[in-house]
């Protein structure tokens, strides 16, 4: 029977236990719950094998495609290697660019290192060294650049973002985690209209999510919305611009709560904005990155404007108090 | 012997009901704000868990999963019966509105209330 392997030790499994009865039977205890594929509190990744269609029932598009599944529903056809669902490595790269892209947002770039894939729209762990103080920062590139790119908020006295923003200096060396998430683009259903909004930093998912689709031929159309405080947070409108001349699936669109707005900008709340322009979103399958209050707001409005809930991918950023 | 849940359609009816069953819960402003500030996309899944149980599908959910879920619902933001029972009629208008006759939507009711004294901590 398939062996399993967990943390360097390798377990046998017999013909009709699942990961999870084996691992329980040598003694090695995951979280569990309902031992029947509801609660998912077993859910694990595969890192070598590829565990079976069923142990993956239930799990959204971006869980199964890396290979996660939930230990109590797979009896294993094959031998399988398995990590715990947050496990991710370290990896070490260099600062090759860095740019302000408006008053607050810098842009930095760092090598690939090598070994590191990731999709596009997921976020990695920049870690301090000298501290080991650690902030998550969503990838703003795909996975063919042969860099990574994040786009930083400084936050007024935010200890991570300062240091990143001001004192990290080109050619220096930073390590991160990861990836994590799992807001990204699936292959599947070229056709279906994809709707991508977000505030502020945001934009880096929602960018790299874009070109991702496109590269992967996705045919439907492409709305990204772009939304800020006001016309000063606004950033790759040029980018944007670009990328929509070239590829006529996608839209780009700015909006503004409040102020002067950039022509052809929407005004007022992101959520009515967009149903206001779009209408009808049943059908529509959602991404959403940035600020956690306007993200639950664009969620609840987008579900109630047709989207269906297993339909919609949220990335809510967490701004970590300055002190 | 047909059981209620393949009577219905099984887990393609669980699917078909959730995000109609979870817009009526969340736009009724009487029980809304005992959804406020939670996950959106894990309450789905709990509300997949509870569809499928009322449908009589496959779950592992247990009177004691039931009591321990709502416990500070009902003693911290005071869920009681008139809840519960908006809860059943969303219930019931959802299948409705999905086509589902008047004998099985009994049914799934009866399943569901069944949960009342565990859900209401009672």
């Amino acid at each position: 029977m398939p062996d399993i392997t967990f943390e360097g030790i390798t377990y046998d499994c017999t013909a009709d236990e699942t990961v999870l009865d084996s691992l329980t039977r040598h003694g090695v205890l995951l979280p569990s719950g309902c031992r029947s594929g509801s609660c998912h509190a077993c859910k694990v990744k595969a890192i070598k094998g590829k565990p079976p269609v069923a142990s993956q029932a239930g799990l959204r598009g971006p869980l199964k495609e890396q290979n996660y599944f939930l230990a109590c529903m797979c009896k294993p056809e094959e031998p399988l290697e398995i990590a715990l669902a947050d496990a991710s490595d370290k990896y070490c790269a260099t600062v090759i660019e860095k740019s302000w892209l408006n008053e607050t947002v810098t842009r930095i770039r760092l090598s690939r290192p090598e070994g590191f894939s990731y999709r596009a729209g997921q976020f990695i762990n920049l870690l301090r060294n000298s501290d080991q103080l650690a902030r998550s920062y969503s990838l703003a590139s795909i996975e063919s650049d042969d860099f990574l790119e994040v786009h930083i908020k400084r936050v007024p006295d935010g200890r991570m973002s300062n240091w990143l923003c001001n004192e990290l200096q080109q050619d220096q060396e930073i390590s991160f985690f990861g990836p994590s998430g799992s807001c990204f683009y699936v292959q599947g259903k070229a056709e279906q209209p994809l709707l991508l909004a977000g505030t502020g930093t945001g934009l880096a998912p929602l960018y790299g999510i874009a070109r991702d689709a496109i590269r992967a031929g996705h045919t439907g159309p492409i709305q990204l919305f772009h939304a800020s405080h006001s016309a000063e947070g606004l950033y790759y409108s040029s980018e944007l611009e670009q990328l929509a001349a070239d590829h006529t699936q996608l839209t780009c669109t700015a909006c503004v709560l409040q102020g002067d707005m950039p022509e052809g900008a929407l005004s007022g709340a992101v959520d009515t904005a967009v149903v206001n322009k779009l209408g009808d979103l049943a059908g529509y399958r959602v991404f959403l990155c940035g600020d956690a209050p306007v993200v639950e707001l664009m969620q609840r409005s987008f579900f109630f404007a047709g989207a269906s809930m297993q339909d919609i991918y949220a990335d809510a950023f967490a701004f970590t108090p300055a002190g | 012997m047909t059981t209620l849940f393949e009577k219905i359609g099984g887990q393609a009816s669980v699917n078909a009901a959730i995000d109609p069953f979870y817009r009526r819960v969340l736009g009724d402003p009487y029980v809304s704000r005992f959804f406020e500030g939670v996950d959106m996309v894990k309450q789905a899944e709990k509300q997949r868990t509870f569809l499928t149980m009322a449908f009589g599908g496959p779950h592992n959910y247990t009177g004691l999963d039931m009591r321990k879920g709502h416990k500070h619902l009902v003693h911290e933001m005071g869920l009681n019966g008139t809840h519960f029972d908006h809860i059943l009629a969303h219930l019931r208008s959802t299948l409705a509105g999905l086509g589902v006759g008047e004998d099985l939507i009994a049914e799934v009711v009866a399943v569901a209330e069944s949960t009342r004294a565990d859900v209401l901590d009672l």
